[in-house]
């Protein structure tokens, strides 16, 4: 046994394992370490008085240097490898607007022509978006949702271990150029993008535009007047709650496609008079709930990235 | 128009390439935020102001806001001259 065990601790392929997870430093380490050591016999008849650190191997600079060799060489030829298959495919792509293409088949056929009709929306890729994929946009916010989560997760802890939600100096709190420039700027910002979230199915924009447009507004108002003004009416407890309502009712409204497929059902809301604000069936709502995740996602990532707060 | 679209191409590629060689970091964020903002206007010139509205908001907004608060975060800011003004607290 104790046979076998040695030579594992000596073999190549463990050497390379350990190479894999700690990097060179630690052979290194493990060199100077069976430099220092006694020789392997003295070792032998002074094994009772264990020393510190587990015993490292000797490892010959051939050896290592053969391991980065192969190394190497794998990871040369990983990249080729898949160089040569990304190039592959980007040459049998169809050529760019071919009438042939499989993205010219009578899915977007239908979208355009019928789905004013259908949706109400007259923006059509709100229609899109918002009605026929519904669904992927719920993937969306959702992978977003987690981006956000994670980060809070990571940064909110390491704000908190800091000892205080104020990071020293940082805040350029009395700057009268960009407070008389911000008391312009920032209503017209909020008004513009709550313009785009409302109109989503009329004209160009949507929740997302529009909500990261209110969120660099808000993170403007943040800067500009301090902490302690949008901690009024925005904290970590108004982002749970937005992001809780909105996302569930986002969910309600289109989660059934996980039950119907693609096809939807066939909604009790009608799709209204194009053209008016309150048209278009559930995409204003759908359109609104989007706009204050992304808006609070976003003051509230860049948040808790200054201050380890919101 | 074609002339507009071109130059605006060629300045997109060139901030791009800058971007990856550029040593200091700041430097690069700001760039890599003009570059969000030219392709916002080159968004609107293929006829999809959607993707302009949202290129400006998160490319140019959002995305170089959250660039420059993870440098302060490691210190990348601090170190150099002239960075910030203020209270150097």
């Amino acid at each position: 046994m104790a046979r076998l065990r040695d030579d594992w601790e000596h073999s190549p392929w463990r050497n390379f394992l350990r190479w894999l997870r700690e990097g060179d430093d630690a052979l290194d380490r493990a060199m100077i370490a069976s430099l220092d050591a006694p020789a392997p016999e003295l070792r032998e008849e002074t094994a009772p008085e264990a020393p510190a650190l587990p015993a490292e191997e000797p490892l010959s600079e051939k050896r290592r240097r053969r391991l980065r060799a192969i190394y190497i060489a794998l990871s040369v030829l990983l990249c080729v490898g898949i160089i040569g298959v990304l190039v592959r495919t980007a040459g049998s792509l169809p050529s760019f607007g071919g009438a042939e293409n499989p993205a010219n088949n009578e899915v977007s056929r239908r979208y355009i022509e019928q789905g004013l009709q259908e949706t109400g929306a007259v923006n059509l890729v709100a229609g899109m978006i918002l009605d026929y994929r519904a669904f992927d946009t719920l993937g969306e916010s959702n992978v977003l949702f987690a981006a956000a989560c994670a980060v809070m997760l990571l940064l909110r802890a390491l704000g908190w271990r800091e000892g205080g939600t104020e990071l020293p100096g940082h805040e350029p709190h009395s700057d009268i150029i960009l407070q008389k420039i911000s008391m312009v700027l920032v209503p017209l910002i909020l008004l513009y993008g709550m313009y785009v979230i409302l109109n989503g199915h009329l004209s160009p924009g949507g929740g997302f535009s529009g909500g990261a447009v209110m969120g660099a507004g808000l993170i403007l108002c943040a800067n500009a007047f301090g902490i302690e003004v949008t901690r009024r009416f925005f904290t970590f407890r108004t982002f749970q709650l937005v992001s809780l309502f909105a996302l569930s009712f986002y969910a309600l409204s289109k989660a059934y496609s996980f039950f119907t497929g693609a096809n939807g059902l066939h909604s009790f809301i009608t799709a209204g008079t194009p053209g008016r604000i309150f048209s278009a069936g559930l995409i204003p709502y759908l359109n609104l709930a989007v706009g204050l995740v992304v808006c609070c996602t976003m003051y509230g990532l860049y948040g808790v990235f200054r201050r380890g707060d919101v | 128009m074609e002339t507009l679209s071109i130059l605006l191409m060629i300045f997109i590629l060139a901030s791009a390439i800058a971007v990856a060689f550029t040593k200091n970091l700041t430097v690069a964020a700001v760039v890599f935020m003009g570059q969000s903002l030219v392709m916002s206007l080159v968004w609107i010139l293929l006829e999809s102001p959607d993707l302009g509205i949202t290129e400006a908001a998160v490319g140019a907004g959002i995305d170089s806001l959250l660039l420059f608060a993870a440098l302060r975060r490691i210190h990348a800011v601090d170190a150099e001259k002239g960075g910030r003004h203020g209270q150097a607290a």
